[in-house]
Formats: structure tokens, C-alpha cells, sequence
């Protein structure tokens, strides 16, 4: 369990990078900006640990996570600027589908966002494919 | 609103690698493949950096919440089909599929459809549930 404040500054940020007005409230997608609150979120840089992609060399590829093949979200209420939200995480259904080139894996994972009152405010679900 | 009700919208002209770094910024999606150029291109073998398929579902959303305005999304679901680039214009259509009575309220269901290339390479799709006007 952890907790993603909705803060008005991040909102901006957010509603600006999709070309909309950043006043005009929280956008549908932004329980997904949870991922900066996130400890186990990946695609951040931590203290202490080497950052990943080019600098005096090209990088090199790390593997794992998969690919984002599906996102849903599910609103209870609208998001709203100043409130703490607490964030459970809980794992989906998996699945297998056989493609062109192989067998795909399917993982599900789901995000509730609750709010002061424990009501539940919005989920997020995410799924990731990867190629066997 | 009503079945068949539609909106086309061009949600972004020629996209820029500097929105695709605010939109990492903003997400906390720093995965060097949608922002690092020599690595996007010699590591992963990408033509160039690979836009976040989140960036275009929300520049999605927004044509939903231009519409009926927030407060009135109960569901908004988007498979991504194909990826997106710099330089791409994204053209996006919402249509309203179904109607329905649920608990007192009216429900719409209405598809989403982005597309590239002039139409040629759809690169999302899904559907919302909306609370009808």
C-alpha cells in the first residue's frame, strides 16, 4: 500500500503533455502518473542505482516488463486536486494466446485507488503482453 | 446524445519528440525508448523514439471529456494496436454504439478509433462508458 497525492502542479504538468488546457481538470488518464509515487514502478531513476539508455555508448537492452497491449480505467468519481489517494495493487487474470509468430502471455494487474473514507475512487487496469 | 452520434477530432499535428519527453516527464515513464535517440535506434532497433502508447490514450481521452466533460466517464478502455512516431498526425473518431438503461441512469457506450498515416495505420482502439447529458 502506498498513497498518490493529487497535487495541482503534477496535474498541469500532465494535462500540458497531452496538448490540453491545464486548467481544464484531471485528465481521464492520470491515476496512470501514479507510477511517480510508485516504489516498485521500474522506469524511474532511484538513489544509488546506475540510470539506463545512451551516454558515451548507445546502452544497452534490458529486458522484462513487456509491452502495454491494454489499459482500462474505471471512474467511481472524478480525481480531485489536494486529495490524498491510497493505492492497493492486486494481480489480474493470465492468459495465453497463440499468435503469429508464437505463443503471447497475457498478465493483468489492477490499481484501486481509495480516497480519506476508504471509498473506492478509480481503478486502473493495466495488461502486458509477452512474446514466449 | 444518441446511437451513431460521432466526433472527429486531430488530436496532435506532427507530433514532437520534445511533447513525447514532457509526457514522460509528467507520467514517470522515463523508459529511454520514448525519449533517447541513439538508444531507441541502435539498441533497440526502433526508426526513432517511440512515442508512450499512454501519451496518445489520453490525448484520446480528451476528446471524450471535450464531449461529455469529465465527471460523466465511468469507463474508458483502449488497446494499443500500432505505434506511434514523431512527426505522426493522430486523427481520433468517437462514435456513440449503444444506449442503455442502468440503475435510473443512461448509459452510452461509444468507441474510439485513432488513427495515423492519414487513416491508413489505426493505432488505438476502445471504448468508453459514459453517463448521457
Amino acid at each position: 500500500m502506498s498513497t498518490f497525492p493529487i497535487e495541482e502542479g503534477h496535474v498541469r504538468a500532465f494535462a500540458r503533455a497531452l496538448g490540453a488546457a491545464p486548467d481544464g481538470g484531471v485528465p481521464l488518464t492520470f491515476p496512470i502518473a501514479y507510477a511517480h509515487f510508485d516504489p516498485d514502478w521500474p522506469l524511474v531513476m532511484r538513489p544509488g542505482q546506475p540510470w539506463h539508455g545512451s551516454g558515451a555508448e548507445p546502452g544497452v537492452k534490458k529486458g522484462g516488463g513487456g509491452l502495454h497491449a491494454e489499459q482500462e480505467f474505471e471512474y467511481f468519481r472524478p480525481l480531485r486536486v489536494g486529495e490524498t489517494l491510497t493505492v492497493h495493487k492486486r494481480p489480474g487474470r493470465t492468459w495465453t494466446k497463440e499468435g503469429r509468430s508464437g505463443a503471447l502471455d497475457f498478465t493483468e494487474r489492477h490499481t484501486d485507488f481509495l480516497d480519506a473514507e476508504g471509498e473506492l475512487v478509480a481503478r486502473s487496469t493495466t495488461v502486458t503482453v509477452v512474446k514466449r | 446524445m444518441k446511437v451513431g452520434d460521432e466526433r472527429s477530432q486531430v488530436v496532435v499535428s506532427d507530433l514532437k519528440r520534445t511533447q513525447i519527453a514532457m509526457y514522460a516527464g509528467a507520467s514517470g515513464d522515463f523508459n529511454p525508448l520514448h525519449t533517447d535517440e541513439p538508444f531507441a535506434t541502435r539498441v533497440a532497433g526502433n526508426p526513432t523514439v517511440m512515442s508512450h502508447g499512454m501519451l496518445v490514450m489520453g490525448m484520446v481521452g480528451q476528446v471524450l471529456t471535450d464531449w461529455v466533460g469529465t465527471a460523466r466517464v465511468r469507463r474508458y478502455r483502449a488497446r494499443f494496436q500500432a505505434p506511434t512516431w514523431p512527426g505522426d498526425t493522430i486523427s481520433v473518431t468517437a462514435r456513440v454504439e449503444e444506449i442503455t438503461d442502468v440503475g435510473g441512469e443512461r448509459h452510452a457506450t461509444v468507441s474510439v478509433e485513432a488513427t495515423s498515416k492519414d487513416g491508413a495505420v489505426t493505432v488505438l482502439s476502445g471504448s468508453a462508458t459514459v453517463v448521457v447529458p
